[in-house]
């Protein structure tokens, strides 16, 4: 089953709407349908397009239409288990969709590696090992938080190079203000003086 | 006829828009009023041409004219009359002509009720605003024309996308634009003043009513979006850290940095340079986050090939606005003279915090939204950065604000005294601490954010009355006293104050994610299910056909014990047109929390599959929102803030003057 979806996966990824492709609602559909507005027909005339339509088609008509992210008969019979499925589904990418975990996501793509997740942890395989499976299979873009590494040190280090930079710039520009109190020089403290002075004789 | 006309309204716009462009700037380097004063007028015929224009196609979706392309693609004649107005918007020309439309309002604002400005920094930001609009006609005209006509007409549109087919249509891109596009006028002002190199209090008192307007609008809009994708998409999510999402969310945080730093800017005549940067900011990620959805460069990095005109076109107005007013601000900037001292610990410190803080954040969702599209150009490699990476970062960054807020709420400006505001705000702090404390030890175990989140909404909320009852009431005081105190408090206080609260009321709403409950399950008549304190029980189910889709709807009864609470309908909606279905969330509002029931197609056993969620305090996230946006809207009536009132005030005043002579 997961092959027969493998094999099609390049076709949808290059397809550059296939957000919207399956017509379900998704996380971020609207969104995405509110930005591209003109709608498959003018697509329709590539002939890739019409190629991927029609799979596309197919494969949802060939399937009882999911209507829902997790199905009922998906739902594992320990509550434990299921939570840490739940946990890990939470954690990875729908690879056909846009932005969107496999938990939330309807397409069947995300329903098979639900399921897959779910046979694996029923095999009694540690939440890790079928993370580290899937990353093996599909690659880090199936992980909706990037692993710490060569590529993504700058990802991960932006917020604190960011803060870091803003606190140099506000501390530069400090230095930069003049002080907030000039002392004052001798003239002006025997000026106070004596005008402190007048002020206390005349009181 | 009508569609022509609308056409070429449209065309004769962009010549104004010219004409506004070039005219008041010209004037303003040779110091002719005539020629600066072109650009009010330029502005008042651009905003009329362009309403022409709006008017002529909403005209078109409302009568159904299929030969027009954009009609005939996005709209049907079954569909009920609210939709075909709000499919106008509804798709990439028309919302692009509402983004112009919005524009030329904002144009128009300053044209009429620019009159107490100085002359050239009125010209002047009249210019920018109309090069603004030049850049985008053009785009519209050029790439993206809605007036197309399409021959033969066909009998029948092809509908509109059923997800739009919703009142969250109607409400939240016309809100969500009033505040992108709102921050476009403090952008002009910001060019003006950097072309003029004087920059003042004066200024700042210009632009807030304009950053308010915008800042609220924008808050409204997300709020809005928000809640239409929570009901709407069927799992009872509000947030998805989407890209389209993150487009939104930039500006927002840019420009919720600004509101706070144009304050200090007012009242204190500090952090200009910082100000000015802030207004580019604002605006440059409302550029930027239209180019990142009308280019489509986020769906897919394919999208260029798509239509390479479209994402190009609209890469060069980003490069043009963007490069061109920081070239400006790194050419102008150090020119500015820099005002108002102050010590670290005051209020103004505990604005740059925030600021600190707020632009930081808005950097991470800007890396968050853009390095994976510049990994894979730059090595091939495909990264996602989903929820979980936002969450941990930008959750961090803003949390660490939120406990800032009520701070720098109570600290005085220029030199302020940490300790006695732990002093006052000691009762706040206590009582967030123990509910916090309480929260973790209900939930025993689970995530720290719900817990942590609901301590800070408690600290927020308290911590901003502190100060308000603070500002009126001191020992000794008889509640009469107090009270003419309190209604003695300028508005615009009390604006910040509502606002923090909204600040302390999302948090609320945040917690009660931790709290909820969920259950998936066939529901099958007459056994009850059961999700959280509630049970929910299966009646029955039917048909119901609407005027342009069919619907199966479950009715569903909730329970708590034995009592009933509520009789709620979720559905799934068929839609013939698209082939394509939708999910109605049924929902009960009970407190503050919501039941969420959502269903798949029913069986043909009479079993439906379903979602139940209970979702406690749910609510409070979103009101949270519109006390925000009437916190802005508060502050907008002050008073002393009110556009124009230094002039009326002088008219009055020589009125008066002149039976005395």
């Amino acid at each position: 089953m997961i092959m027969r979806w493998l094999g099609l996966l390049p076709l949808v990824l290059r397809s550059p709407r296939r957000g919207r492709l399956e017509g379900r609602s998704r996380a971020g559909a609207r969104w995405t349908a509110l930005r591209d507005a003109p709608p498959a027909a003018p697509l329709l005339r590539t002939r890739s397009w019409r190629l991927t339509i029609a799979l596309l088609g197919a494969l949802l008509a060939s399937l009882a239409a999911p209507a829902l992210a997790v199905q009922p008969d998906e739902v594992m019979k320990d509550p434990a288990l299921e939570t840490r499925a739940r946990t890990l589904s939470g954690e990875l990418r729908c690879l056909v969709c846009q932005n969107e975990s496999i938990d939330d996501s309807e397409a069947p793509l995300a329903r098979d590696i639900r399921i897959l997740i779910r046979e694996r942890i029923g095999k009694g395989e540690s939440n890790d090992a079928v993370r580290a499976y899937l990353v093996s299979r599909y690659g880090d873009f199936i992980l909706l938080k990037p692993p710490f590494k060569l590529e993504t040190w700058l990802l991960w280090l932006s917020p604190a190079l960011t803060l870091g930079l803003g606190v140099a710039a506000a501390l530069y520009a400090r230095r930069r203000a003049p002080r907030a109190t000039p002392r004052l020089s001798a003239e002006e403290e025997a000026q106070l003086a004596a005008l402190t002075n007048g002020d206390a004789s005349s009181g | 006829m009508i569609v022509e006309i609308g056409h070429f309204a449209l065309v004769l716009a962009l010549a104004a828009a010219l004409a506004q462009t070039v005219v008041p700037f010209w004037g303003a380097r040779v110091g002719d009023l005539g020629m600066m004063d072109v650009g009010r007028n330029a502005a008042l015929i651009q905003l009329a041409l362009i309403a022409i224009a709006f008017a002529a196609l909403v005209n078109a979706h409302l009568t159904s004219d299929f030969s027009v392309l954009n009609v005939a693609e996005n709209s049907n004649v079954a569909m009920p009359a609210i939709y075909k107005i709000s499919g106008v918007w509804g798709n990439h020309e028309g919302s692009m002509l509402l983004w112009v439309f919005i524009l030329a309002i904002f144009g128009a604002l300053v044209a009429l009720f620019g009159r107490a400005l100085p002359r050239k920094l009125r010209a002047d930001a009249l210019a920018v605003q109309g090069l603004i609009s030049v850049a985008f006609l053009a785009f519209i005209l050029l790439t993206s024309n809605p007036f197309e006509r399409l021959s033969p007409a066909p009998f029948e549109g092809r509908d509109l996308n059923p997800i739009l087919q919703d009142p969250g249509l109607a409400i939240h891109p016309p809100l969500l634009y009033l505040g992108y596009v709102g921050f476009s006028i403090v952008y002009s002002f910001a060019a003006a003043a950097l072309i003029e190199g004087r920059i003042d209090a004066a200024w700042a008192r210009f632009v807030r009513p304009f950053t308010l307007v915008a800042w609220s609008f924008l808050t409204l809009g997300i709020a809005a979006g928000s809640f239409w994708a929570y009901y709407t998409l069927g799992w009872g999510g509000f947030w998805f850290w989407d890209p389209v999402e993150n487009a939104s969310l930039m500006p927002w945080l840019a420009g919720t940095a600004f509101v706070h730093s144009v304050a200090v800017m007012e009242k204190r005549d500090a952090l200009k340079i910082w100000t000015i940067f802030l207004a580019i900011l604002a605006f440059s990620f409302s550029l930027l986050g239209t180019f990142l959805v009308r280019s489509g460069v986020l769906t897919s990095v394919h999208a260029f090939a798509n239509d390479p005109r479209r994402g190009v076109f609209i890469l060069a107005i980003l490069a043009m606005f963007i490069c061109g007013s920081f070239a400006l601000f790194a050419w102008r900037a150090p020119m500015l003279k820099q005002g108002g001292l102050f010590a670290p610990v005051s209020r103004e410190g505990a604005l740059v915090v925030n600021n600190l803080l707020l632009t930081t954040a808005c950097a991470t969702v800007l890396f968050g939204t853009l390095y994976p599209l510049a990994l894979e150009q730059l090595t091939g490699e495909k990264i996602t950065v989903g929820a979980p990476f936002f969450n941990l970062t930008c959750g961090a960054l803003l949390l660490t604000a939120c406990f800032a807020a009520p701070f720098g709420f109570s600290l005085a400006w220029k030199r302020g005294d940490l300790l006695g505001v732990v002093q006052r705000l000691a009762f706040a702090i206590i009582v967030g601490a123990v509910t916090a404390v309480v929260a973790v030890a209900w939930l025993s175990g689970g995530p720290i954010f719900a817990p942590l989140a609901m301590g800070l909404g408690v600290f927020v909320i308290i911590g901003t009355v502190i100060e308000v009852v603070m500002r009126s009431w001191r020992p000794g005081l008889t509640a009469g006293v107090a009270l003419k105190r309190t209604f003695g408090l300028p508005l615009s206080f009390f604006g910040a104050a509502l606002a923090h609260l909204g600040l302390g009321v999302t948090l609320l709403g945040l917690s009660g994610l931790g709290f909820g409950a969920e259950t998936i399950a066939t529901l099958h008549k007459g056994v009850p299910a059961i999700v959280g304190p509630y049970a929910v029980t299966l009646d029955s189910v039917g048909e119901r056909v609407g005027p342009n889709y069919k619907e199966s709807i479950a009715s569903v009864t909730v329970r708590s014990g034995d009592t009933v609470v509520a009789q709620i309908e979720p559905a799934r909606r068929q839609f013939a047109a698209r082939e394509m279905s939708t999910t109605q969330a049924g929902l009960k509002t009970l407190h503050f929390g919501q039941i969420y029931v959502s269903i798949a197609d029913p069986a043909a056993d009479g079993s439906v599959p379903a979602r139940l969620y209970w979702k406690p305090l749910v609510t409070l996230i979103w009101l949270g929102g519109a006390a925000m946006a009437l916190g802005g809207g508060l502050s907008l009536a002050d008073r002393r803030l009110r556009f124009g009132v230094a002039t009326r005030a002088k008219a009055g005043a020589s009125a008066l003057a002149q039976p005395a002579q």
